[in-house]
Order: structure tokens, then sequence, then C-alpha cells
């Protein structure tokens, strides 16, 4: 069994599919769509619409890039607040066009940079946060690699979060926690492990519905998301619109 | 009682009365060191003071311009610097003193208290080291009250409860004030004043930037009026999430409002930041916030905001 730390880098590692992959081999026609409409085009967040299993979607993720040259573009997938208004513009379309929406998220965190403050990354999220609440359409959000803190809640307020095996949720880095908390940034290990941040304990905590199993070869995984995600937005359209987001208000009540 | 404790020189200081000024319980203090020996300068006192707080309990030193200033007229000013107008820092209860109409608040839900859910390693302490400091049980204080005579649900968040930080009972009060003024169609009038999400709790203090959300979503849609008034300082996961979701945000002057701390954008872009970069004049030329208003004017501003969005019963 992986400690927190372990599962940590597997998360973060070097070759794990990033959102990009999930939208490549679980989707068909997928249309890229860019720009927030005010500012500008953020690699780090990419959307677009595309088909699951012939059912016309919007599909959102936080790419964190392949090679170098991509992840640099892609600001090593942490968006700035345009990336986040980009994707709430592509939710807001998903609501006019009665189109399901699928978030993958994998990201260390919002960019903390100055033009990112001087845009407003903190209203930029809090505004997702309040409009995914009640979008009328489906929301499914999963979480692929690193949940980096309030960055990655900003795609998953969903009707549904599930978590991949070995990806991470936390609030805050486990070095910016060792950091703080410690004084000491070599103290990754323990924090990583008192943050509880593993697929597991967000089973656990009630975080997400669903921990997909991983295997060395994805293309198991891709199909399993693929069944689990026709067959649960199904289920999730069935429930009607009032309903479903009284239940999405009562999932994040609990806490 | 006699109590000892540590100015911020290192020095032992003897408590030795405490005395009531009107409401409010203010620590009288002696230097008994300087009984026997007078500092000859400002070396050998230690040197000038520029950013802590020196407080004796009669006199302040502004932590800005260094202006000596008399603890009661301090007071007076409600804890704004007469000479250069920094805003202190307040309590939630010598806040709700300032802005409430006489005897209208009403807290709730008082009896809400943290425990350390995940086994965090030194929370306990924490949360019993934040419970004397501010002598509160968490870091929000919830009520209705009348402001100039209107009715508002509010909230004030406490600087001096581990400044702030949001953990659930802190997401809890927040949601049950937004679901109450929902039944009741309040408007709410919020004081926000954090350094984040409670990493302590983990990813439920996370959570609770949904959870609150949800709360806001759900009385903005029934067409009630939000207020949030940003304070010194307002930052990460209370930035990102109930802060900035006001329909009117006002702020304190010179109050710092990110998401990102200051450190942390330095090392990341490796680069000095500007002048007065998070501050609240910051975020005015920005865009982001409404109005700043200085704390001498708040009652009067909140209350015409109120009057005029009242809602009338058809």
């Amino acid at each position: 069994m992986a400690t927190a730390y372990e599962k940590l880098q597997i998360a973060r590692g070097k070759g794990r599919p990033t959102s990009a992959m999930y939208i490549e081999n679980v989707f068909e026609d997928f249309i890229e769509l860019h720009g927030d409409r005010c500012f500008a085009d953020d690699a780090a967040i990419m959307g677009g619409i595309a088909r699951l299993d012939g059912m016309p979607v919007t599909v959102i993720g936080i790419e964190k890039g392949s090679d170098t040259k991509d992840k640099v573009r892609r600001n090593f997938g942490s968006p700035n607040p345009e990336g986040y208004r980009k994707a709430l513009r592509l939710m807001k379309q998903a609501e006019k066009f009665s189109r399901p929406v699928v978030c993958f998220i994998d990201t260390a965190g919002a960019f903390c940079g100055l033009g990112a403050e001087e845009r407003g990354q903190g209203q930029a999220i809090a505004e997702n946060l309040m409009e995914m609440m009640t979008l009328q359409v489906p929301v499914v959000s999963i979480l692929v690699g690193e949940g980096g803190s309030g960055g990655a809640l900003a795609l998953a307020v969903a009707d549904r979060v599930w978590i991949l095996e070995n990806a991470v949720y936390s609030v805050i880095s486990p070095e910016g926690c060792a950091s703080i908390l410690w004084k000491d940034a070599k103290k990754v290990k323990e924090a990583a492990e008192c943050l509880k941040i593993t697929a597991e304990d967000m089973k656990r905590l009630g975080i997400v519905e669903k921990v997909f199993e991983e295997d060395k070869d994805f293309t198991q995984v891709y199909e399993n998301m693929k069944a689990e995600l026709t067959q649960t937005i199904g289920e999730l359209r069935a429930i009607g619109m009032e309903e479903r987001l009284r239940q999405r208000y009562e999932r994040y009540r609990k806490f | 009682m006699k109590k000892t404790e540590r100015n911020g020189t290192g020095r032992k200081r003897r408590l030795y009365s405490t005395a009531l000024y009107g409401k409010y319980r203010v620590v009288v203090t002696m230097n008994l060191m300087g009984l026997f020996k007078s500092p000859q300068n400002e070396l050998e006192s230690g040197g000038r003071k520029i950013s802590e707080v020196e407080n004796t309990g009669i006199h302040t030193t502004c932590p800005k311009c260094n202006a000596v200033i008399l603890e009661n007229d301090l007071w007076d000013n409600l804890k704004v610097c007469p000479s250069c107008s920094h805003h202190f820092r307040l309590s939630p209860r010598q806040r709700i003193g300032f802005l409430v109409d006489a005897d209208s608040f009403q807290e709730m839900d008082n009896d809400l208290t943290s425990r350390d859910i995940l086994d965090f390693p030194g929370y306990d302490a924490k949360l019993r080291n934040a419970r004397l400091a501010s002598r509160e049980k968490e870091g929000v204080i919830c009520g209705n009250c009348c402001i100039k005579g209107e009715t508002c649900a509010l909230f004030v968040m406490d600087p001096s409860f581990m400044m702030g930080s949001m953990g659930t009972v802190v997401g809890e009060k927040i949601t049950r004030l937004f679901e109450y003024a929902t039944e009741h169609g309040f408007p709410v009038v919020g004081y926000t004043v954090s350094g984040g999400a409670r990493m302590q709790e983990g990813i439920l203090s996370l959570m609770q930037m949904a959870k609150t959300s949800a709360a806001v979503k759900q009385h903005s849609d029934q067409g009630n009026l939000y207020i949030t008034v940003l304070t010194d300082p307002t930052t990460g996961g209370v930035t990102a999430s109930f802060a900035m979701e006001g329909d009117i945000i006002l702020s304190e002057p010179g109050a710092t409002i990110g998401f990102a701390g200051a450190r942390v954008i330095e090392q990341t872009i490796r680069k000095k930041l500007p002048e007065g970069f998070q501050k609240a004049e910051f975020l005015l030329e920005h865009g982001f916030i409404d109005k700043i208003v200085s704390r001498k004017r708040h009652r009067r501003v909140i209350g015409k905001l109120l009057s005029i969005h009242k809602r009338e019963v058809s």
C-alpha cells in the first residue's frame, strides 16, 4: 500500500496521462473552443464540445502539457483567472444547449502571479463555485492527477465527483503546509500524511463518490470511465433539473 | 489576580489591574523595569519600533506612522489612527459594537465548536490557544441586528482566532446564517478577515468554500442583498468564495486582499512586487471592489445601502 507521499509522487509523475489524454480516449469528435471573451485564452485549461457514446457533452480539463514546450505554454497546468472564466463560459454554453458537463482536474493549484491577482484570481474561482452550484445541466468532475486547493475546486462543484486511485486532492500542497506549519519544507511526507489527501481518504470522507482503479495501461481506465460516465449522466438526467440541483446543494451542505 | 506576560520586546510585564472603559475591558499594564531605569535613547530601549504595535494599555503606537495615541482617543476614533487613518484590526464584538444599533444584535449558533476531525498534529492545542486569545469559541460571530434601523443578518470574522481561518465550523455558521437570511428574506452584511482555509481540517475546509458559495447563491437567487466588507487581511479560500460573492463589495482602506500570499507570488515569479500590491486601493483600481469606505462611515453607508434595497411587500 503506497503512502500518501508516494501517491503524491505518482499523481505528479512523468508519463501519467493528463486531461488531454482522457478527452481524446473517452470521447469522440472533440472540438476545442478557445478564450474567455474578456482577456485571453488560457492554455492551462482546455475545453470544447465532444460526444460521449454519441451524446453531445461539454468537456473541460486542466491540462499540464505533454513535453517541456507544451508544459511551458500551458503554465504547467496552473490556470489564470481567464482559464476559469473560459471554463465558466463553456459551462454556460452547455447549459444553453442542454449538454452535460464533464470536467477533468489535474493542477497543483491556481497560478500565483502578479497578473493573476490583478485580474482577480479569487473572484474568478468564487464565481465558478457559485455558478456551478446551480448550473442546470448534469456536471461530473474527475480528479485524474493533482487536485490542488481552490484552483481544483473551481471545476469540482458537481453532481458527482470521482477520483483515480493514485490521484490526490488537498486544501494546500503538502510542501506549503510543511513550510507554513513547521517552517520546514522537508517535512512534506508528514504533511502529506496529516492532510489526508489520497483517493481512499476522499472516499472515506465522502468527498468523492467513486474511485477508479488504475492499471499500467490506462486503456481499461478510459473504457471504465466511458461506461460510468454514460450511465451516470443518464441517471442524472432522469432525476430532473430541480431535484438534481437540490441534491447538488445537499452534496456540499453536508460537509 | 496577578499575571505576567511577555511583550513584544521579550520583557516580562506585570498586569496589575483591569479597568472598564465604557463596555470594553482594557488591560492596563505597567512596565516594572521602567520604575528603576528609564532608557537613555532609542537604541538602549531596543531601537525604534517600526512595525510592531507597542500597546501599554494607556497608549498605543501606530504601526504605520509611529504616532503615540492615547488608548481612549483611539477608541473614540473607532480604532483608527487619528494622524494617518491606519485602521487597526478589531475583534468581532468591538466591530459589532461600533456598527449596529444599540442592543439590536442577537447572536446565533454560538454553541458550535471545532474538533480535530482529521487527527492533525497540534490542532487541539492551536484551538485551545485560539479560544484563549480571542475569548471566542470560533473564528466568526453570526447573528441578526439592525443597522440604522434596517434589519439584516450579520457575520463578522475574528482575526485573533487562527487569523480567521475557515474550518468546518466557520463554514457552517456562515452557511446557516445565509439559510436563515434566505428563509426570512433578510439582507446579509458580512465582514471578512481571514488567512484562508484552515489546513488543519484538510480537504473538509476546502469544501467550506463550496458549501458557503452554495448558500450565498441560494440567497442571491431569491433576490436578497449581500454586502461584503473586506478588512485586513482577506486572502486565500475566503477571497475565492464568499468574500468576492457580494452584490456590493466594500473594503476598509489599506486592507490586504488577495488570493495568493504576496510571499508565495514573489517566490513563484522571482520578482519584487510593486508598492501597494493587493491593497484595497489596488483592487479598486482593477475593478474588483465597489468602494473603499473608512470605518467611521460604515454605519452610514451600510445603513443607506440596506435602506435602498429594502424590499417592498407586495
